[in-house]
């Protein structure tokens, strides 16, 4: 249920999301963009902003974000140029970030978001434009011990940004959190960006506020907010319902509308769960933009275009369709399998290709090696049992060596201990029932139960099932639908 | 021979048939210094013991007959606005006080590989905003033809050293004319080559869109040789032009027959001193005298150059000295309370530390600068001022190309007085944005232009006269003032005695 569906209201949503692109190169100089390394180690004159330093743009970058601007369904501009954003900041070395004023090199996109159960109709969120920019450096406040230390770590600074910026197009804050986790596959399927929020390789602000329908047929709009320093999708969802609430009421108590006061900027507390009002003076920033004189305007031809467009790979919505058809899965599982990312799109179709049955391999994906997975975190790519292990024990199950739910206790297993499939099935003593041991458990069942014989025999074949869990008990290793198949004939031959 | 009067390309043809040595020649030129200096303050730093160190290793490596770069054992001065690893680069600014780059400009890295030896850094207006050097951190830099006097700006450094004999050759830039006009006022030849011919890379940015990096010497002649160094395309600088550098030399020695020369009326209006314009008309009938015709042509936008430099200029040096806030390097203020700068209030410490420090750290006419720029880009006036200016940009650009349509270059005169007195215009910042009357329109076209003595006057002051020409013209403008110097001795005057 969406949080504000009992109010009178329509909640409208619009997002800027940053993300940082995979390039192993900054955007202006070429230093290294990993992750993690000692402050102030991937840094160059350019980069630290020194003197007499010069930007040199990074065509692959560009390339990238093209990449990513095409996904979205945008408008590429042949022309484009950079400009300046002025503002001083410790983390930002030359005073101003080289970024996309009235020029982006893209506009005009959309991308379409759709609930599998339904929660949501299917919405289509448009997008304003998408541009290129320079990330800042980052600033460390060591506030222990009362000694206001500030740190800076410079290694970001320089790393390629696209920014997304929507339409208010999102209706509720579960819409929104969906649209993120749709923009962010398709981010990560197309290679564009890894997405990691704690990272810092993704970051959202968004806009919010009330449409609220007047007696007079007049439609109030509340102030729009903007909410920052939100750290995961889910936080965003629960900043964006708190601000619903909190505008509802604000709107209740004041009937104040948009308009009557600047657009003002809100921080999610994420541990209170609520929103805080920033300083005002921090949103009245003039951040005098100008064209930025050391880079020369980029232009994009059709042909670049098409080749950015020819090696793009396969967008999730795309994906989904693909998978369905290909494997003859129900949309449901393609939907869940493409959302988990390509690494278990790609060890999913190995499986299936092994099996040779795509619905029983999503099975074994859905209940098993997701499950597993989750429990134990971490990506599918570290996942230490292989598509050929799984589908080694799916194919005993099918032969009838054990039954499906054994076959998953020796996936445990497998996982549990790294061993082979064939170590693992050996040293939990499971080996094919003979023919002969198992008429003899039968008969030694049928001897032991009247009850359920007589059941049957007056045509409760259901009551055969109580047989299987007594017959398990004695011998782990049987296959209970042959146990059932034997007991009802056995049964049925009694005089 | 005595050294330092030698001009730089016989010193060069001297040193390769080994009359002297580059030890011998840089010791001269650095004793030179010494004595001058102290009066002069051409340069900020000197480099004595790398200087030789390079010189020795030069004159070794030609002993052994090893191949040797086209500048071998040459001394070259090099105005301190250019980062160079092994000395300070503070663009005469307290800012930069002990600055030392941990990289060297491209300039600085095509000299070293031409083997030329660096003698040291020059003065100049305090990143570069100036034209009388009269703003630089370290002191003012004097006129070595009267000492009274300024040598203009802002490569004052660099102009005064050719001027006295410290330097054969040295570096300059040129922002709205700051290699041209004080080369006119202190007697030598300087060229502004065209925006791209030389890379910035290194060049710490005063206006981005109108630096360039250009030779100074005494005559076209070691321009050309020291612009034949330096030029070139510089993956690094992306504004940088990728087209091959001719061979400036080899041009030099063609005749002026059938050369189009324009001629602005509007240059000899108001304003124009009387001498001046005496010798900027004599060079005109040089040139009629050698072959070359003159045209009248129109520059109608002429007048808006001044003021659309000074929007353009301030903009982009706002922006561009943005960076320098005392939090990663140069000035910063060390904590002592103070109110001398009228500001007792901050929104921060970390506010009070960026005004501070820059308050400290910059002079009054970065600081006038800075504000005009912040100004002209602030929303609700940029439309009005900066975005304005970029449109008469334009207009004075497409003025340049009509003209040369008609003509193959535009002669006149650099400046509209000779050097003038030491103080004289410090007061008074319009009249001192005036002295790039004549020389900002190259800038903002990007074309090149080049200015050299054509006179004294009664005064024994030097007059300089201006060629400017089209995008890449370098090698027409070096062999029009060749040719000119070839039948006249302006540029090899020396000034008089310089007491220490
Ligand atoms: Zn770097």
């Amino acid at each position: 249920m969406t949080a504000e569906s009992h109010h009178p209201f329509t909640t409208v949503i619009g997002l800027e999301v940053h993300v940082q692109l995979q390039t192993e190169t900054k955007l202006f100089c070429g230093c290294v963009t990993t992750f993690g390394s000692a402050p102030n180690t991937q840094v160059c004159p350019t980069c630290l902003g020194l003197p007499g330093s010069l930007p040199v743009m990074n065509r692959r970058a560009f390339d990238l974000s093209l990449r990513a601007a095409l996904a979205l369904n945008c408008k590429i501009a042949s022309f484009t140029k950079w400009d300046r954003k002025n503002y001083f900041y410790p983390d930002l070395p030359k005073g101003y970030q080289i970024s996309q004023f009235d020029l982006p090199f893209s506009y005009e996109g959309h991308l379409e978001v759709t609930d599998p159960k339904g929660a949501f109709e299917p919405r289509n969120v448009r997008i304003i434009r998408v541009h290129l920019e320079e990330d800042a450096g980052k600033s460390m406040h060591d506030e222990t011990a009362g000694t206001a230390d500030s740190r800076i770590d410079l290694n970001r600074t320089g790393t390629p940004l696209c920014e997304i910026v929507t339409e208010p197009d999102m209706r509720s804050p579960e819409e929104a959190r969906a649209w993120l986790n749709e923009l962010k596959l398709l981010l990560v399927y197309l290679g564009v960006s890894d997405c990691n929020m704690q990272e810092g390789s993704l970051r959202v602000d968004a806009n919010v506020n009330l449409h609220i329908p007047q007696p007079d047929g007049r439609l109030a709009k509340t102030p729009i907010v903007e909410i920052k320093n939100m750290n995961s999708f889910r936080s965003v969802e629960r900043a964006l319902i708190y601000e619903t609430e909190r505008q509802w009421g604000e709107w209740q108590a004041t009937h104040a509308e948009i308009g009557s006061m600047p657009k003002q900027t809100r921080g999610w507390d994420d541990s209170a769960g609520v929103t805080r009002g920033q300083r005002h003076k921090e949103e009245s920033s003039d951040y005098r933009y100008f064209p930025e004189p050391d880079l020369v305007p980029v232009t994009v031809s059709e042909e670049q275009v098409a080749t950015v467009r020819a090696t793009m790979g396969e967008p999730p919505a795309m994906l989904r369709k693909t998978l369905a058809e290909r494997w003859h899965i129900p949309a449901y599982d393609a939907d869940v399998l493409v959302n988990q990312g390509p690494e278990l799109v790609e060890y999913f179709e190995d499986l299936a290709n092994k099996v040779g049955e795509g619905k029983v391999a999503s099975n074994w994906m859905q209940q098993d090696v997701l499950r597993m997975l989750n429990e134990r975190g971490g990506r599918i790519a570290d996942f230490p049992v292989q598509p050929a292990a799984v589908a080694d024990i799916i194919a005993r199950v099918k032969k009838g060596d054990f039954d499906t739910g054994r076959g998953k206790e020796i996936f445990a297993a497998v996982l549990e201990t790294g061993k082979p499939v064939d170590e693992v099935v050996a040293s939990m003593g499971i080996a094919a029932v003979d023919e002969g041991d198992l008429q003899k458990l039968c008969e030694e069942l049928i001897a032991e139960n009247p009850k359920i014989v007589a059941d049957v025999k007056g045509g409760k074949e259901q009551a055969a099932g109580g047989l299987i869990g007594q017959a398990k008990r004695k011998n782990p290793n049987v296959n209970p639908g042959k146990v059932r198949a034997l007991a009802l004939e056995l049964i049925r031959a009694l005089p | 021979m005595t050294i330092t009067t030698t001009p730089a390309a016989e010193l060069a043809s001297a040193l390769q048939k080994g009359e002297t040595t580059s030890v011998e020649c840089t010791t001269a030129f650095l004793d030179r210094i010494e004595a001058t200096n102290p009066t002069i303050n051409a340069f900020l730093s000197v480099d004595r013991d790398g200087a030789l160190a390079k010189a020795e290793a030069v004159d070794t490596a030609r002993a052994q007959g090893k191949p040797l770069g086209p500048l071998a054992g040459l001394p070259v001065a090099v105005k301190d606005v250019l980062c160079t690893t092994d000395q300070k680069t503070t663009c005469a600014s307290r800012m930069l006080k002990t600055y030392k780059p941990p990289y060297d400009a491209d300039v600085v890295r095509r000299l070293r590989e031409a083997d030329a030896i660096i003698l040291g850094k020059t003065n100049m207006d305090e990143f570069a905003m100036g034209g009388s050097n009269e703003n630089s951190a370290y002191g003012l830099v004097r006129n070595p033809w009267d000492t009274d006097r300024a040598p203009g700006g802002s490569s004052g450094g660099s102009a005064a050293a050719v001027a006295a004999d410290m330097a054969p050759l040295a570096i300059g830039s040129d922002t709205g004319g700051s290699i041209r006009q004080p080369a006119g006022l202190c007697g030598i030849t300087g060229l502004k080559p065209t925006y791209g011919r030389v890379s910035r890379r290194g060049l710490i940015a005063f206006s981005s869109s109108l630096d360039q990096i250009g030779p100074m010497a005494r005559s076209a002649k070691e321009c050309a040789m020291l612009l034949q160094a330096i030029a070139g395309h510089d993956p690094g600088d992306s504004t940088s032009l990728n087209t091959p550098v001719p061979e400036y030399l080899t041009n030099l020695e063609k005749p002026l027959e059938g050369l189009r020369i324009g001629r602005v009326a509007e240059h000899f209006g108001d304003g124009l001193d009387s001498e001046v314009a005496e010798h900027v008309e004599q060079t005109f009938a040089a040139y009629e005298a050698a072959g070359a015709t003159i045209h009248e042509v129109e520059l109608p936008h002429a007048s808006y150059g001044v003021p659309t430099y000074y929007l353009i200029a301030p903009s982009e040096a706002s922006s561009n000295l943005a960076r320098y806030d005392g939090a990663h390097y140069g000035h910063r203020w060390d904590g002592t309370p103070s109110d001398d700068q009228g500001i007792t209030t901050f929104d921060s410490p970390l506010v009070e530390m960026y005004c501070r420090s820059r308050a400290e750290g910059f002079g009054p006419e970065v600081k006038r600068r800075i504000m005009l720029g912040t100004y002209a880009l602030s929303a609700g006036y940029y439309d009005a001022y900066y975005a304005k200016a970029l449109r008469v940009r334009r207009l004075i650009r497409n003025d340049f190309t009509q003209a040369f349509e008609k003509v193959d270059l535009i002669g006149g005169p650099v400046s509209a007085t000779p050097a003038f007195k030491l103080g004289e215009k410090t007061d008074d910042p319009v009249s001192m944005y005036l002295v790039d009357l004549y020389t900002v329109g190259a800038n903002l076209a990007g074309i090149g232009g080049i200015s050299f003595p054509c006179g004294f006057t009664k005064n024994n002051l030097p007059v300089g006269f201006q060629l400017q020409g089209p995008a890449l013209s370098e090698p027409l403008l070096l062999q029009a003032a060749h040719q000119y110097q070839l039948t006249t001795d302006w540029h090899l005057q020396r000034t008089p005695a310089i007491s220490s």
